[in-house]
């Protein structure tokens, strides 16, 4: 019988290629279950989730809470911005009053990197990363694999290309790891100030000219940029960025075969991505969306397995 | 270990075909009923039965699918082995229709408790009916009984039912399989 190697799902780099398989495996049958009269199973009845937000977020919080509501668990919501943590409590102070409501699961997402590790060296719950810093985003770079197996057949032997600012992203650390766990080629495209110094170290191919980049890759990982962890100019003008880097029809028509267009929000229309592209049938962001619900489901009812009654 | 033959290849045929005609006396042409195989091992006997009104009934159409229980199941967690899941494939409207689960062993009575919760989630349907090969008598944890039954089992509780399929296993065969070390 199948589960998962570990305990909690802190990052893509403590997963092996069976875990992946098998969450894949799970979120299949989770989404037909979404896709039912009826979107909705019984099975985590007596799970009690924390949903812990130090940091905003839209998208992953809400398919996380719809992933959990989904699966029947109790859940509470808690954001940073309304709670003690502006009256100086620490990460630990605050979960473990949470937990002695009892929590059996916690979905963190914190600004500082290594809190979902730290806390589950001081913390009986199973944590799920929801994002840590510029560090890692697993359930985010799952279900970009999840989508890409499901519009090409499979993960292995594709090439994916990850453009934008790559230093500041969660997304694409994340990604990478899955993506060379599953057998696909990784290259990342943007200005070389927002390119990790040492990325290629790991394997990763690194290229500057975005026509180029796109005329290598199968699938093309548009990220944001993002501007709320700069805290120093890293290109002269959003204008020139996006004349250099930034997709649009065009550029996308000029390429002689039909590549796979992917997003995980927030998009800036205009900026990284044009309308047209992001709307158009290459473009696959909105079966991501749906897909995140179904891969959180199987995180989730997988993790739940391994908690002792 | 020990393992008795219970139903050998061609018992087990004659049984299918009389349960066929009995779903047949109900259901007549089957234009308003459904066959749900329970995933993994109702579904071996579901297909079979399927095949055979089709072929030597002639019925011509006949509206079934599968359905798996586990996200339904009451020992999530009270396991020691984790639960695996299988495919759910209902692409059929059960609304107001006679549904038929189908399964092959009948013990506790649980499974069929989690497909009935299950179904809900497909819409209301007329009515639901039980088909299993065998029934085994006096183990039931819940008041569950078939409405057809291939054969009626008295098995204490330490023996253990093995249907085999030849289309997982070598031919089609029950076995009571004894744990003689106690």
């Amino acid at each position: 019988m199948k589960q998962l190697s570990v305990e909690h799902l802190l990052g893509i780099k403590y997963l092996t290629k069976q875990d992946i398989d098998l969450i894949f495996e799970t979120a299949d049958h989770f989404k037909e279950v979404i896709n039912r009269p009826i979107k909705k199973v019984p099975s985590l009845r007596d799970i009690t989730i924390a949903n812990l937000f130090f940091e905003n977020s839209t998208r992953t919080k809400l398919s996380f809470e719809l992933a959990e509501k989904r699966l029947s668990a109790d859940i509470i919501n808690f954001s940073a911005s309304q709670s003690s943590v502006k009256k100086g409590e620490t990460l630990i102070d605050t979960v473990n009053n949470i937990l002695s409501m009892k929590v059996d699961i916690i979905v963190l997402r914190h600004p500082n990197e290594g809190a979902g590790v730290f806390l589950s060296n001081h913390i009986n719950a199973k944590i799920i990363n929801a994002g840590d810093g510029t560090h890692e985003h697993p359930t985010q770079a799952l279900l970009d694999s999840y989508s890409i197996r499901e519009k090409l057949g499979s993960v292995k032997g594709k090439k994916v290309v990850i453009i934008g600012d790559i230093l500041h992203s969660r997304v694409a650390l994340s990604n990478i790891f899955a993506l060379q766990l599953q057998g696909a080629k990784v290259m990342v495209c943007g200005p070389s100030t927002l390119i990790p110094k040492y990325i290629s170290s790991i394997g990763v191919q690194v290229e500057t000219n975005l026509k180029k980049a796109l005329q290598w890759c199968d699938v093309a990982n548009i990220l944001r940029v993002q501007n709320e962890r700069m805290h120093t100019n890293y290109f002269p003008s959003t204008r020139e960025y996006t004349q250099l880097f930034g997709i649009d029809k065009k550029l996308l028509d000029s390429l002689d075969k039909k590549i796979v267009i992917m997003h995980p929000g927030p998009i800036n229309r205009g900026v990284e991505i044009t309308s047209d592209v992001a709307d158009s049938e290459q473009s696959i962001i909105l079966h991501q969306v749906e897909n995140g619900v179904a891969i959180r489901m199987a995180i989730i009812y997988l993790l739940a397995q391994k908690i002792n009654r | 270990m020990s393992k008795k033959l219970l139903l050998n290849a061609k018992e087990i045929d004659i049984i299918i075909h009389r349960l066929a005609c009995q779903l047949l006396e109900n259901h007549l042409d089957f234009n308003n009923t459904v066959l749900v195989g329970l995933q993994p091992r109702g579904v071996f006997l579901a297909n079979r039965l399927v095949a055979l009104l089709k072929k030597d009934y002639a019925i011509k159409d006949i509206t079934y699918g599968s359905l798996d229980i586990t996200f339904y199941r009451d020992d999530f967690r009270r396991r020691e082995e984790p639960l695996e899941a299988s495919s759910t494939n209902l692409n059929v409207t059960i609304e107001n229709k006679k549904v038929v689960f189908i399964d092959d062993v009948l013990f506790s009575g649980r499974s069929i408790r989690a497909a009935l919760t299950a179904i809900q989630s497909f819409g209301r349907p007329q009515s639901i009916e039980l088909l299993v090969l065998i029934d085994r008598r006096f183990s039931r944890d819940l008041p569950i009984q078939p409405n057809y039954k291939g054969r009626q089992v008295d098995v204490i509780n330490d023996e253990k039912v093995l249907v085999h399929w030849k289309e997982n296993n070598t031919k089609d065969a029950v076995y009571i399989q004894t744990n003689s070390s106690k």
